[in-house]
């Protein structure tokens, strides 16, 4: 890269091969870049901007995205791994500022002992800072807390044209709003400032309670946002219209408890063959895991790693799903169109091809933290699908005809394939977030969905 | 030439940072505190709640570095900027160190140079460049450090060489001898120091994925930085190895490495 002009560079990669593979965490699509770039001090960043081709560069975390919104299919990427760096604390108001790379375990592993914690986390802590704003992440707490953006009241990002720009509510408030869930295309997240959240400790106080149809979840849901902080709920898929599964409510515990040691937990080592995830095995885990809840049903003190990350407990799950890796589809039906969440699992139940990760959870109703928030009032629900080529593609293009018909939303990072009309329905207004995006980013996802360059 | 000081509060009592009080490791000097293998060994220091004093180049990389360090449990950072390569400045960083951190001790020498093999062979001044970094300037500060240790029958040296310094390779020999020149010195300082107690580390790690090695092609297959980490620390923390191969795999494969005949060796292209 030094002292190599971009052209000249872009030349050479045009004959070379494609060398660098980067998977999302669906595994699919697989896609090569040209080179990724790997920082490891922010005073590097502005050469890799300067020095790029216009389109040619998108930051990369640590690739939870599901699909390719996380991907430049044949140019480049900037890995922020490296930059990693918790740069202030601020012990009596819970202000952090840190660098984008930092991962949201690491912020828990630093402050969770001092008494802090996330004020908004996903359901995996292995994603950076910048990823979480750039998707503009939501969690258990939507209802009370709203989106991850909301917690972030200034960032530092680095331009290609305009060098570090500071954006807060007060100065580039409109870049701010347009880089949270901005899906990293309006520049690389030199640092954050996140207010965290006071907590006693590291418990959780559960309650899992079984619901056997979609109106008992409706109500279950509405009577619970009110009195608990984190809500969400397990489906099982393969039920159909008459949806079962768990309702998982909580609230930080007022137990100041002892250190949570981590263990890292098993390991799945390579991709199993794709046959072993079929629908039987799904089936009965799903008939296996209703039951276990059930009879588990109740009141009990958890950690927080337990409630909040169980598929963390199995480093690299997604490899369940066989070399051809899977898709996620999630997708939020408005409140008044709730008939339409029925109508997806009755066509997911008549396909066969249920997840064995069916996640529910009604979104509260304060206003999008940023441009391309994906987070509205009414219902969310998630799906992981393995990738069986044409077949999986068309079960959820039937599953967008529900989704549009509602007036809904499916969540770009999880996506791999949504069509250009279901991201128009999805996000009206993403044509005033155009001007925001640096010149020099862009994105495989981007590049699908508007026929950008 | 800037220098900056930051004395932390004493750590919140929740802090979940094993307590090394009575252990040796808790004040160490590291030179070159921003290289790749370096970033890791400090923020597993910091989370023992070690004393650090970081010297590098840059002012404001290690600014960053001193916060973040604190705030992820070292008692205390310091931080000196200046270039160690240059030996003229040595005079001024020991300086630096002995005023500001008398009761150090431990040294721990991570930086380091690669130079691209075929620049090293096609111009003197890149080969020369090379021995000073790698071979030259470090064993004229770790003299520095060797003298005031040995006055005081205390501490460890502890310095990063790198396996390519066991045997001179086609594809590598002229970073692979500065190394191996420097773990030469190593051992003859260990036996020099033996007597008062100081110990002497010749820390040996396989190819490592930092920035350093980044443009090379092989390097999915590298160790972790964390894990090369994690076994420097341990060593710094026991009474052995004299000499660490890391990841451990490393001490067999060079042994083997180590018996091939020369007249099969010169053939090969690694």
């Amino acid at each position: 890269m030094p002292g190599q002009s971009a052209a000249k560079a872009h030349k050479q990669y045009a004959v070379s091969k494609l060398t660098e593979q980067v998977f999302s965490w669906g595994r699919y699509p697989k896609i090569a870049h040209q080179h990724v770039h790997k920082p490891a001090w922010n005073d590097q960043v502005p050469g890799i901007l300067t020095t790029a081709a216009t389109g040619s560069l998108l930051p990369h975390g640590l690739g939870r995205s599901y699909g390719d919104s996380c991907l430049n299919d044949t140019r480049e990427l900037i890995d922020c791994k490296r930059l990693n760096r918790i740069l202030a604390f601020d012990e009596t108001s819970g202000m952090i500022r840190c660098e984008g790379g930092v991962s949201l375990s690491d912020i828990i592993d630093v402050f969770l002992p001092k008494g802090w914690f996330l004020p908004v986390t996903p359901g995996t802590r292995f994603v950076t800072v910048g990823g979480a704003l750039a998707n503009d992440v939501h969690g258990k707490n939507h209802h009370r807390a709203g989106t991850f953006g909301v917690h972030v009241r200034q960032i530092a990002l680095h331009r290609s044209n305009d060098g570090l720009v500071i954006c807060n509510s007060e100065q580039n408030a409109d870049m701010l709003r347009a880089t949270i869930g901005g899906l990293g295309l309006t520049g690389v997240m030199a640092w954050a400032d996140i207010q965290l959240k006071r907590v006693a400790g590291p418990w959780i106080d559960a309650e899992s309670v079984p619901f056997e149809s979609l109106n008992s979840f409706l109500d279950l849901s509405r009577e619970s946002d009110g009195r608990f902080e984190y809500t969400v709920a397990w489906l099982d898929c393969f039920a159909g219209k008459n949806a079962r599964g768990i309702f998982f409510r909580g609230d930080h515990s007022d137990e100041a408890g002892c250190e949570i040691r981590r263990n890292h937990g098993p390991k799945l080592p390579c991709a199993l063959p794709g046959w072993m995830l079929n629908r039987y095995a799904v089936k009965a885990f799903n008939a296996a895991y209703y039951n276990i809840h059930s009879a588990r049903q109740g009141v009990s003190v958890v950690p927080y790693d337990s409630f909040f990350y169980p598929l963390d407990s199995i480093r690299q799950w997604n490899l369940l799903y066989g070399r051809k890796g899977f898709l996620q589809y999630q997708c939020v039906i408005p409140e008044n169109n709730v008939e339409a969440v029925g109508e997806l699992l009755e066509r997911i139940a008549r396909s066969g091809m249920g997840s064995f990760l069916g996640v529910l959870k009604q979104f509260g109703f304060s206003p999008p933290a940023g441009m391309l928030s994906f987070p509205r009032p009414g219902i969310t629900i998630a799906l992981d699908f393995a990738m069986r080529g044409e077949r999986t593609l068309k079960l959820m293009q039937s599953l967008d005809e529900v989704v549009q018909q509602s007036g809904g939303a499916l969540y770009p990072a999880k996506d791999a394939r949504m069509s250009p009309s279901m991201f128009e329905t999805s996000f009206p207004r993403w044509r005033a977030f155009v001007p925001y995006i640096d010149p020099k980013m862009s994105s495989s996802f981007w590049r699908r969905v508007t026929g950008g360059r | 030439m800037a220098t900056t000081t930051t004395v932390t509060s004493p750590r919140s009592s929740a802090s979940n940072a094993s307590d090394l009080s009575g252990s040796s490791l808790k004040k160490i000097v590291v030179l070159g505190a921003t290289s790749g293998i370096a970033l890791e060994v400090q923020r597993q220091l910091a989370e023992r709640g070690c004393e650090l004093l970081l010297i590098a180049r840059s002012f404001q990389r290690l600014a960053e570095l001193q916060a973040d360090l604190h705030i992820r449990g070292a008692q205390k950072v310091l931080a000196y900027a200046a270039d160690l390569a240059s030996v003229e400045h040595h005079a001024s960083i020991f300086g630096f160190v002995r005023e500001t951190f008398p009761d150090f001790d431990t040294v721990l020498l991570a930086y380091g140079s690669m130079q691209d093999q075929k620049e090293s062979e096609a111009s003197i001044d890149v080969l020369l460049e090379e021995i000073q970094v790698n071979f030259v300037s470090a064993s004229a500060i770790l003299t520095l450090f060797a003298a005031d240790l040995e006055q005081r029958h205390t501490g460890c040296i502890a310095a990063i060489t790198s396996v390519a310094g066991d045997r001179g390779r086609r594809s590598n020999y002229v970073y692979g001898s500065t190394k191996g020149a420097l773990s030469l010195f190593l051992q003859g300082l260990r036996s020099r120091l033996h007597p008062a107690g100081v110990r002497v580390i010749t820390i040996k790690p396989g190819p490592t994925r930092t920035a350093m090695t980044d443009h090379m092609p092989n390097a999915p297959r590298f160790a972790d930085p964390e894990q090369v980490a994690h076994d420097i620390v341990r060593a710094l923390e026991r009474r052995s190895p004299d000499v660490l191969y890391t990841p451990k795999i490393w001490r067999y494969i060079m042994t083997a490495v180590d018996h091939i005949p020369e007249g099969i060796f010169k053939r090969l292209s690694f």
